[in-house]
């Protein structure tokens, strides 16, 4: 079986990577396999990086309030690569109101400031289930 | 006067004694909490400080009294007797007419000085027709793209008249440039405007990632502004040599201590090198520091920080000026240390860390807002955060005498060890050539990844209890009013720059930009070539362009 694959990424023009960083490792201490994008990615970028990953899950790190443009614009990239099975999650500051505009669009998962590092781990394993290794 | 020597006082009873006498039956009825205790920064703390911990302290040469080198009690003789500190709240979001309404409402509740927040595409020197600026114009602060929106920003408040922040780094010459423009059409008389511009590059490579030239000639910029400062706007401070984010990053006390101090060091040599007479710029020098949960931690850290400057710039640097040695400083409340959950507990964490800051000594000071792990805050709870310093200042009564923790065993300790961890970080950086070289290979971000890291470890583990959060959770919880900031400020801004760019003389934008390339190709100072252009009404983004040509764009290695 391999490796549940994870991309965390920062889109938008924010730098503060802390929780970026911070839960990539948590999800490679938990066995999952991370590729950490670095700053100032745009959805096209993250996209082309979830189809040459094959990746299970894309983690999305946002705090300055670009979701609602970042979001949308990424699922559709998605959505046009064939790649709809993939979990979206965003983590970071994401007003109540957007919560439910975000989860229509398609992504799985809403993590504010304070979640707990196993609560998104159990979240992934619970939705991921592991695949064969591609020969 | 010094403090008397333990060690030699016969009747001080040694701990030994008590611990033997006194406190191993009292264990023995009833244990500890836990086995060991450790600060915020996983810092062990011994249960009791006695004379016997600060036996090798001597008044003179490691407090001082307040006003007096080392400055460890303070840099006033009379603490905040004479003056309070400048309660200095970080505001801006929207367009500069939202934000010219909010500071004018702050000025009006007290504020005595302001502090603009810009959004990511003014801090990232992008213009809001960037797509890299989608979504994020008028977000996080304020948008400024041209000398017309600083103009607006400003609009009935006399720049001569008050002291103004501007928290930019990468692109500060330009909105520095911007201020001064409308300084001059007000005719403020830049010799005596006064404010501070963050400008502080090191820290955006090691923790808050806002850069965009590679360190060198970024470095060069903030050499070009001392010296032009040191001429022609001799109160301004120049720059402000931030903790603030590399705590926020997840750096300890002590990383944050030694970072920031040692960036400080890093922008002296380098304004020595391009040839300032060091007792001309380093007075202009401040500092920024963040005001973690960590009570006691934290007052050490700011009594530590103004002995390790004072120290080094009249040991290390052989600075003459007194002004050269005291350490002047902001502080804001941890950003990091709110939580979405329980949103008003956020009120009292910023009471305490804000008291820290004033029994630290604070120059100024930023209280946090209730609100901020959801939002930019709202109108009340900005006004909230200011009567939270108002409080502290008017009630609580510590302002009335000068450094009142001054000699605590637990304190001047705690003073000692994070000084030696300072040095200890020092020599490091200095082997490794310095902190430009340091940040180049990357060292002081694996650090604070590393201690982000463990932070987070020890919450999910339940070692630290955050109320709230992994204690105390309350399932239930009622949401609050926050500040939704919609895509009409960006909107606006776009319609803004479009006519800028229609009124403007485009072929005097062209001249002067093709000036600023020129000079940053030589060796000319670039603040009087963006002051051209920001006249000419050249945007950010054009600014930052003509410099992109000449000096590239950093990247950073990704890694975790």
């Amino acid at each position: 079986m391999r490796k549940t694959r994870v991309i965390i990424a920062k889109p938008g023009l924010d730098g503060h990577d802390r929780g970026a960083k911070v839960i990539a490792r948590a999800l490679r201490d938990a066995g999952m396999e991370v590729i950490y994008t670095g700053l100032r990615q745009t959805p096209e970028q993250i996209a082309a990086a979830a189809l040459q990953e094959d990746a299970d899950v894309v983690g999305l790190s946002i705090l300055s309030g670009a979701h609602m443009h970042i979001c949308p614009r990424l699922m559709e990239l998605l959505r046009a690569k064939g790649l709809e099975h993939i979990e979206v999650l965003v983590g970071g500051i994401i007003p109540d109101v957007d919560a439910p505009k975000l989860k229509a669009m398609g992504i799985s998962g809403i993590f504010l400031p304070g979640s707990p590092m196993q609560e998104i781990i159990d979240f992934i394993n619970e939705r991921v289930r592991p695949r064969a290794e591609a020969v | 006067m010094g403090m008397k020597s333990p060690t030699t006082d016969t009747e001080q009873p040694a701990k030994a004694a008590w611990e033997r006498d006194v406190l191993e039956p009292a264990l023995a009825k009833s244990p500890e909490r836990s086995v060991s205790f450790t600060t915020i920064s996983g810092r062990p703390i011994e249960r009791l400080y006695t004379p016997q911990d600060v036996a090798d302290l001597k008044y003179d040469e490691d407090l001082g009294d307040p006003g007096v080198y080392p400055y460890t009690r303070g840099i006033h003789p009379t603490g905040y007797r004479g003056k309070l500190w400048t309660m200095r709240q970080f505001a801006g979001f929207g367009t500069p007419e939202e934000t010219n309404e909010r500071y004018k409402q702050l000025l009006a509740a007290g504020g005595t000085g302001l502090s603009v927040a810009f959004d990511l595409p003014t801090l990232m020197g992008r213009d809001p027709d960037h797509p890299l600026s989608l979504g994020e114009t008028g977000k996080c602060g304020v948008n400024v793209t041209t000398l017309a929106d600083m103009e607006r920003l400003f609009e009935g408040i006399s720049l001569a008249d008050i002291t103004t922040s501007m928290t930019i780094n990468s692109p500060a010459p330009m909105i520095f440039a911007m201020y001064l423009v409308v300084a001059e059409q007000q005719g403020a008389d830049w010799k005596k405007l006064s404010g501070t511009i963050q400008n502080d590059i090191l820290k955006e490579f090691i923790a808050q990632k806002e850069y965009i030239f590679p360190p060198r000639p970024s470095m060069r910029l903030i050499t070009d502004v001392f010296a032009f400062c040191a001429k022609e706007v001799p109160r301004w401070n120049t720059i402000s040599v931030s903790g603030y984010h590399i705590r926020e990053a997840g750096a300890t006390a002590v990383q944050e201590l030694a970072f920031t101090l040692r960036d400080g060091i890093e922008y002296v040599q380098w304004g020595i090198d391009a040839g300032l007479e060091i007792d001309d710029f380093v007075p202009r020098l401040s500092f920024f520091f963040n005001a973690h949960s960590d009570f006691f931690e934290e007052i050490a850290k700011y009594r530590a920080a103004r002995k390790i400057w004072g120290r080094v710039m009249r040991e290390r640097f052989g600075a003459k000026h007194e002004r050269s040695w005291k350490l002047r400083f902001h502080t804001q409340t941890a950003g990091v240390s709110l939580t979405a959950q329980q949103p008003y507990n956020n009120v009292v964490r910023t009471a305490l860390q804000a008291l820290s800051a004033v029994l630290g000594g604070t120059n100024s000071l930023h209280t946090n807002s209730l609100d901020e792990a959801l939002s930019l805050p709202t109108a009340e709870a900005a006004t909230l955060a200011l009567r939270t310093q108002q409080v502290i200042a008017h009630e609580s009564g510590v302002t009335n005498i000068v450094d009142p923790l001054g000699g605590s065993y637990f304190i001047e300790r705690l003073i000692f060890d994070m000084e030696e961890g300072a040095y200890r970080y020092f020599d490091t950086i200095d082997k490794m050539g310095g902190m430009v070289v340091a940040v180049e290979q990357g060292y002081p971000q694996r650090e604070i990844a590393e201690s982000a890291y463990r932070f987070q470890q020890s919450v999910e583990k339940k070692e630290k209890l955050i109320v709230g959060v992994n204690a105390y959770v309350d399932e239930n919880e009622a949401t609050i009013p926050i500040l939704y900031i919609d895509d009409n400020a960006a909107e606006k801004q776009l319609a803004r720059l479009e006519e800028v760019r229609r009124r403007r003389d485009a072929a005097k934008v062209t001249a002067t930009l093709d000036t600023l390339r020129a000079t940053a190709r030589g060796t000319g100072n670039t603040m009087v070539a963006l002051l051209d252009c920001v006249r000419a009404y050249a945007t950010i983004g054009e600014m930052c362009d003509a410099l992109r040509e000449v000096w590239g764009e950093y990247e950073e290695v990704p890694s975790i």
